[in-house]
């Protein structure tokens, strides 16, 4: 048997391997048994996969032990030896199936090993992400950044967090990556805490770092060319004649176009200098477009420098009508006039008013359009200008809130509702904050009388219409945001108002909104001084029929959103908490029972009945 | 923002008339269709810090709200009264003169540039220029392509250019839309 084996081995030791020559060389002292040279390439096969095996094995080498080893040095001694003889014999088939047998185990073994092995790899890789212990993050902040080791931190979290379930780690909770996450896009990419804090709220993770990516890149250039004296395919050919790499913009808009590269300065070309287009980001181009002016309308423009939305305004309309281009900034005023100089717009007047004021200048409800880009804490722009990463505060994002909250009530004001081919609003930001575009529209929906209106930009994202705690009407659907990496343009929303009345609503607290279905009878009296008196009172609704609605204009008008579920409830409540203050003045109690008795007379229904007892 | 006076409308008018000669009454008389209302209004003149404005009346009516030191501009600005009370044209007229010329400039294209940074056009950029020009016309600039360029004062009539040497000067130089770069602050 051990013969057969050996012959066997001794086969299989004929084949050049410089670990088996090594083997000889060591163990020559043992006799050298009888070799038979095995012809199955099969058995050599297996042979050699078991003298690697073996390899394995003979570091702990055994005579006793492993006959196979006992073998293989044996017949590594014989490895010089070149003799083939056959293997085959009877008895040697039971000692094949043995031998077989005992190379599958190892094979089996070896496979098991390797595979093992290559868990361990797996798993060590996927434990590799582990979120930074204190102590490490300490020791970071000693060092000076490192910029690949956050850059990997950060890809590891943003696929960490998009398969929670399975490759988190335990005891991590979700929150403890995202701090991670918010720490180290701070200092990779050198955004302040407060914008950082603010993103991770509005984005899901993956379309976080997207965003932060598509920041860091510059937007390409685009020019509009100026329909008052040329056309886009001249201006095109021209243009490429002088060298410049350019395309059309966008099949959403025919006058722009997209310069790519360009051997001349796009900035001082005699065409630029002779008016024939203008140098403006692609999403300057949508607040004019939703505007839509109408030929010989009268527009506002009431932030109007440096004039790129002005100038498309008269070309849209070929100088008819009358554009009041505003600027409160007098730097700023050098450069619009220049521009609508050159652009050769001869409709504008320029002022230099604050846009509050404008609507005392100008006359409420007197002109047909008004656009309004606000003033903003530019956070869309960061492409353009990066300091607003670090400047940015809560307070900033307030103050800028509350100014465009102010401009956008002057406004709407200055709009006429009557107006025949007009009457609209277009409120835009390069800002992608939430409380300055949907909270200040919805602050306008509750103070005015407008409402929203499609844009007429179809492929943009619309609004958000709930963002953490606010609850946004549910018409902010119609607005429009535009972000640098899903659109290529600049962060940008855009939002179009109808105003539908002249009149404004009382002040009222902006929390709840009541619209109560009453008639009103001569009850003047009853309203003024209810007005005058409460910060929270109730709405009357004048239908249309009734009364000319402006000459109710500061005699509570409510919205025209009926909210009936919530009136009721509200009223009720309303009622207690207005009961504290019946007793203080008897006189406006007294008018207000009349008035009820009067209401109730006129409309029987429970509803009255409840405020007529609680009363 | 008050309409100009006597002397003041005879200095613009004598300027304009230099360029325009006989179509001066097309600046003057042309009808607008700025403003809303559907009849074409006409132009008028309007001074509004030391600056004469062209405007349609339309415009001026709806103007009158806003408050002297807030009214910026109004319509086309074609020039201004300096200090010493001389009125000279600013570069911003230039779409009005360039349709009423009356005594035209072509340039070549490799003078172009020069033209547009403020040097005075000499005779070896000159590619056409109109007939009967006299020394001391007012000449609107214009490219070979027919953009208008700026516009300046005949320095030599059309005969006395075709014996000028290649260096000889031909325009002067008064404004040019190169200007509205290198001099943004001062229009």
């Amino acid at each position: 048997m051990a013969a057969a084996s050996a012959k066997g081995k001794g086969g299989k030791a004929r084949k050049p391997s410089p670990k088996k020559k090594q083997k000889k060389e060591f163990f020559s002292e043992k006799p050298p048994k009888e070799l038979e040279d095995s012809d199955s390439p099969s058995e050599e096969e297996e042979g050699e996969e078991e003298e690697e095996g073996n390899d394995f094995g003979s570091e702990i080498y055994s005579d006793e032990d492993d006959p196979f080893a006992d073998n293989f040095l044996q017949g590594s001694d014989e490895a010089g030896k070149e003799s083939g003889s056959d293997l085959e014999s009877e008895s040697d088939e039971s000692d094949i199936e043995e031998k077989s047998r005992a190379i599958d185990e190892e094979r089996a073994r070896e496979e098991e090993e390797a595979g093992a092995e290559l868990q361990l790899n797996i798993k060590e890789e996927s434990d590799e992400f582990r979120l930074p212990t204190k102590k490490e993050l300490e020791e970071e902040a000693l060092r000076p950044p490192d910029l690949p080791n956050l850059q990997r931190r950060i890809k590891e979290i943003v696929r960490v967090l998009s398969n929670f379930k399975i490759l988190r780690q335990e005891g991590a909770a979700r929150k403890d990556y995202i701090e991670q996450l918010k720490l180290d896009l701070s200092s990779y990419y050198g955004y302040n805490d407060f914008l950082i804090g603010v993103l991770v709220e509005m984005f899901p993770v993956v379309e976080l770092v997207e965003l932060i990516e598509a920041f860091e890149k510059p937007r390409p250039i685009c020019l509009r060319t100026n329909t008052l004296k040329t056309r886009r395919r001249d201006l095109a050919d021209v243009l490429i004649n002088r060298g410049v790499n350019l395309d059309p913009l966008s099949k959403w808009s025919k006058v722009g176009l997209v310069v790519y590269d360009s051997q001349v300065p796009i900035g001082a070309t005699p065409e630029y200098m002779a008016g024939y287009y203008m140098l403006q980001s692609a999403s300057s181009f949508l607040p004019v477009m939703a505007l839509a002016p109408q030929d010989k309308e009268r527009i506002v423009d009431m932030a109007a420098a440096p004039g790129g939305k002005t100038t498309y305004i008269a070309a849209l309309m070929k100088n008819s009508g009358i554009i009041y281009a505003n600027e409160m900034k007098e730097s700023r005023l050098k450069s619009l006039t220049a521009n609508l100089q050159r652009m050769g717009v001869t409709n504008a007047i320029v002022s230099n008013y604050d846009g509050k004021e404008l609507p005392k200048i100008l006359g409420l409800n007197s002109v047909d359009r008004v656009l309004l880009d606000a003033p903003c804490s530019g956070t869309g722009v960061i492409s353009k200008d990066e300091s607003v990463k670090v400047s940015k505060s809560s307070e900033d994002i307030q103050k800028c809130a509350f100014l465009q909250k102010q401009l956008i009530l002057a406004a709407i004001d200055m709009v006429d509702a009557k107006s025949k081919s007009g009457g609209y609003i277009v409120y835009s930001t390069c800002s992608i904050m939430v409380p300055e575009n949907e909270a200040v529209i919805d602050y306008a929906l509750k103070k005015r009388d407008v409402k929203l209106v499609p844009c007429g930009l179809d492929f943009g994202r619309p609004g958000f219409t709930h963002f953490r705690e606010n609850r946004f009407h549910p018409s902010l659907e119609k607005t429009r945001r535009f972000y640098p990496h899903v659109h290529n343009m600049d962060g940008f929303f855009v939002a179009k108002f109808k105003k539908m009345s002249n009149s404004k609503p009382t002040t009222r607290p902006s929390e709840t909104e009541e619209a109560v279905e009453q008639a009103t009878g001569p009850n003047d009296n009853g309203t003024n001084i209810k007005n005058n008196l409460e910060e929270k009172s109730q709405q009357l609704r004048v239908p249309s029929d009734l009364k000319d609605r402006n000459k109710m204009s500061d005699g509570g008008l409510g919205k025209r959103i009926p909210k009936n579920g919530k009136d009721e409830s509200d009223s009720t409540t309303k009622m207690k908490k207005q009961k504290r203050k019946f007793p203080s003045r008897k006189e406006i109690s007294k008018a207000r029972e009349e008035k009820r008795k009067v209401l109730r007379e006129s409309k029987a229904s429970s509803k009255r009945n409840k405020r007529a007892k609680t009363a | 923002m008050r309409p100009l006076d006597e002397k003041e409308t005879t200095a613009v008018f004598e300027k304009l008339f230099k360029f325009t000669g006989n179509n001066l009454k097309n600046i003057v008389e042309s009808s607008s269709h700025e403003g809303v209302d559907e009849n074409a209004g006409c132009y008028c003149f309007r001074l509004q810090k030391n600056k004469v404005y062209y405007v349609s009346e339309a415009l001026v009516k709806r103007a009158t709200n806003i408050e002297r030191d807030k009214l910026v501009s109004l319509g086309t600005c074609i020039g201004k009264f300096t200090k010493g009370g001389s009125f000279h044209l600013t570069i911003q007229c230039l779409n009005l003169l360039a349709v009423n010329a009356k005594h035209k400039v072509w340039l070549k294209p490799t003078s172009e540039m020069s033209f547009l940074y403020g040097n005075h056009v000499l005779k070896g950029g000159l590619g056409r220029i109109t007939e009967n020009t006299t020394a001391g016309d007012g000449v609107v600039v214009f490219s070979m392509s027919d953009v208008p360029l700026g516009f300046g004062i005949a320095a030599k009539s059309t005969q006395d250019c075709r014996k000028l040497d290649p260096n000889g000067i031909v325009v002067l130089h008064q404004a040019d839309i190169g200007e509205y770069l290198r001099m943004e602050d001062d229009l």
